[in-house]
């Protein structure tokens, strides 16, 4: 099963090598990682998108625990979250589906960012089903290119109930 | 008082109480060793390998428990620390390695003797620093001392570029250290703790499985009183040996591949497992699929990962052996758990550590020898292989930090520098290392240093012609196809011996090992090498084969008989 993984580290040179380094040391398989500064400049959050049975989660979640440089390390998949990934899709297009497209990306909620007599690049924001959910759609069009930043994710302010213990 | 980096660096060395630092030196290192000159307190061992710098502060750390640290050049000298560190690492060792690294402005240049030593060594450290501010170095060295030996211990590298160990700074001791991210957790829970007292007292059949956790938390009385209370049969690790005596009518023996039938088989009917300080590793547990089936399992570890990493424990408890077993002694009720005992003894009787005497000098024989000799009061390290082992089996060792052995890594070439540190570590005691005529080899140039600071070692090599555990399992596994492990063709160790101004023995016969070790025990200002010519086709058996099942052991009768 898919789990998001919220990390909270120390911001400085070399932790991400540690955290990549733990993932590939003991054959755990990231499915996304990104990373970036918090609220507080000395405090990075990675989200980090890993699949795995219950007890190698729970090892990834206890190395991961293990570095000096982590701060927290929070399960997001044991409680309600939020989150979003964004996808840039560059799409190929020509005079007679250029509207069909263009429905498509509405209904999506996407924007076309740039536009050429080839092509239109696409952006979308939402969780990474209803990104492939677009892409599938896209798909028979022609996808030239695209790129997808990852999960990024935070935890629901309002808990349905207290998570569960580990 | 403004300071160069590289007093400031010695200075809070002296002020963590390092009494050694054993290395090498090299272009950027210069500035170290220049501060190092002026000490009073620490003294500098110059090795000749930097590897063996590693193991020697490695000796000395297991067999003192103060933190050993070595100290290379960049580059090469860097990398040639890089086994001895994973070597510590595997086994949880503390201890601190600086390695010089080039100046700041030129990192990343691929400049003369540069590489990324903080890249190349953060998986075989429990942390490592680049220093690259001298106003951070004091408190990153504090922090060092701080995570070695804190939580489950390990070593910490700091790489030192060679313009912060130049520059200079006002220097400040930092009385605390603070790491607000780093707690490791010391106490037990206690809902944990009664719980699992609960389960040993109702159990019918436990065995106690204990590691070296046991000695890395100096609780090796309270274990003793634990285990004494509950009655339970208590077998170890390898590297366990020496937390609980090894004479004590509770010791089932070592545990695992090559450990005893008995604790095996205990460990295989135990209706309850009790781990304390140790990681269920694979040579001890076998193929998983039929690890204690029956039992239930306590686990008590400092470390969490350690905890339901091959093994689902039914209840884990987090903490230091040191707070949890006199809390859990508390709760457990006395037990005797005599039809249990019944069944142990029974194993015991069928299945002893046994060799066949026939077929030349035999080099459990000499273990036995020596641990009659120095009735078991030396501290023992050993190279890895078929050696290793035998001295597992036949030493009995009563006292913790008296075993020196690379056991998760298992590193050949470990024991002659460990037992150097070792030595230098506990002067007044008789210190051996026991090897093979392949290990021995691997790092034979640190000889050296036992003659020039005059330590007495005795280096006890079992030359059997090959590299003997492979030959075994080649003969037992591999059809006898001998590939890559003959040593016929070696130096005369007695000459090499001393060549290198040690004193060189030689024997042959059953009836030369007593008086030759007894002459070797009288020499006090000089390492003694004795070349003990053994029984080529010697195993080490019982054995259990990697991937089976812990209750299908080969014993030495099996295979004299085929």
């Amino acid at each position: 099963m898919k789990h998001t993984m919220s990390v909270l580290v120390e911001n400085k040179p070399g932790v991400l090598a540690r955290v990549a380094g733990l993932f590939s040391g003991r054959g755990f398989n990231i499915e996304s990682l990104t990373v970036g500064e918090t609220e507080d400049a000395a405090v990075s959050r990675m989200t980090i998108v890993v699949g795995g049975d219950d007890m190698i989660l729970e090892q990834i979640s206890k190395q991961l625990n293990k570095l000096i440089d982590t701060i927290k390390v929070i399960d997001m998949t044991e409680k309600q979250f939020i989150n979003r990934e964004l996808a840039l899709i560059k799409v190929a297009v020509n005079s007679g589906n250029r509207g069909e497209v263009m429905q498509v990306v509405n209904i999506f909620r996407g924007k076309i960012v740039d536009i050429s007599s080839k092509t239109f690049t696409v952006e979308v924001t939402g969780t990474d089903d209803k990104i492939n959910a677009l892409l599938e759609l896209l798909l028979p069009f022609g996808i030239k290119e695209m790129v997808r930043t990852g999960s990024v994710a935070l935890t629901r302010e309002w808990q349905k109930e207290e998570p569960k213990k580990r | 008082m403004k300071k160069k980096g590289a007093e400031i660096l010695i200075e809070c060395l002296e002020r963590e109480g390092v009494e050694f630092i054993w290395g090498i030196p090299g272009g950027q290192a210069i500035p170290i060793f220049d501060a190092l000159y002026d000490s009073k307190k620490i003294k500098l061992v110059l090795t000749r390998h930097e590897q063996g710098a590693a193991h020697m502060a490695d000796g000395y750390s297991r067999s003192t428990g103060k933190i050993g640290v070595c100290v290379a050049t960049s580059g090469p000298g860097a990398t040639n620390l890089v086994t001895g560190l994973a070597t510590a690492y595997m086994d949880s060792i503390p201890m601190i390695a600086i390695t010089a690294q080039v100046p700041t402005k030129m990192i990343g240049n691929d400049a003369f003797q540069e590489a990324d030593v903080v890249g190349i060594t953060r998986p075989v450290t429990k942390h490592n620093y680049l220093v690259k501010d001298i106003n951070n170095l004091a408190k990153t060295i504090r922090e060092a001392f701080y995570i070695a030996n804190t939580g489950r211990k390990g070593p910490v590298l700091i790489d030192l570029p060679s313009d912060v160990a130049k520059a200079e700074t006002e220097f400040v001791w930092p009385e605390d250290v603070v790491m607000k991210n780093y707690n490791p957790t010391y106490k037990g829970n206690i809902n944990q703790i009664k719980k699992a007292a609960e389960e040993i007292n109702k159990a019918k059949k436990p065995v106690i499985y204990a590691g070296a956790g046991i000695l890395a938390a100096v609780a090796s009385k309270e274990f003793k009183a634990f285990a004494e209370k509950t009655g339970a049969p208590v077998g170890l690790t390898l590297l366990g040996l020496g937390c609980f005596p090894g004479t004590h009518n509770q010791f089932i023996g070592m545990l695992g591949m090559h450990g005893t039938r008995t604790s095996n088989l205990a460990m295989h009917e135990a209706d309850l497992i009790i781990a304390i300080g140790a990681r269920f590793d694979d040579r001890v547990t076998g193929n998983l699929a039929f690890f204690a089936k029956n039992a239930k399992i306590i686990h008590i570890d400092i470390d969490p990962t350690s905890i339901s990493k091959s093994v689902r424990a039914d209840i884990p408890i987090v903490g230091d052996a040191k707070n949890v077993l006199p809390e859990l002694t508390k709760q457990v009720t006395a037990g005797k758990h005599q039809e249990w005992w019944a069944k142990i003894n029974e194993w015991k009787k069928n299945f002893p550590l046994a060799y066949s005497k026939k077929g030349g000098l035999k080099p459990q024989f000499i273990i036995e020898q020596i641990y009659e000799l120095t009735k078991g009061k030396a501290i023992v390290a050993t190279e890895v292989g078929q050696h290793q082992m035998w001295t597992a089996q036949f030493f009995k060792f009563d006292t913790p930090r008296s075993f020196v052995s690379s056991g998760g890594l298992g590193t050949m070439g470990f024991g002659l520098p460990a037992a150097i540190g070792a030595q230098f570590g506990n002067p007044g005691k008789l210190v051996f290392d026991i090897s093979g005529d392949g290990s021995i080899q691997m790092n034979i140039q640190e000889l050296i240093i036992a003659v020039e600071h005059k330590l007495p070692i005795k280096i006890i090599i079992l030359n059997n012609g090959c590299l003997g555990m492979v030959r075994q399992w080649q003969q037992l596994f591999w059809k006898k196809r001998y590939s890559g492990v003959d040593l016929s063709i070696q130096p005369d160790f007695v000459k090499l011996a001393e060549a290198y101004g040690a004193a060189g023995m030689r024997v042959t016969k059953e009836e030369e090992v007593k008086e030759t070790l007894e002459k070797s025990l009288k020499i006090n200002d000089r390492p003694t090498l004795i070349d003990f010519r053994v029984a080529k086709e010697e195993n080490v058996l019982p054995m259990v084969p990697a991937g089976a099942a812990i209750t299908d052991a080969i014993d030495y009768k099996d295979v004299e008989l085929a």
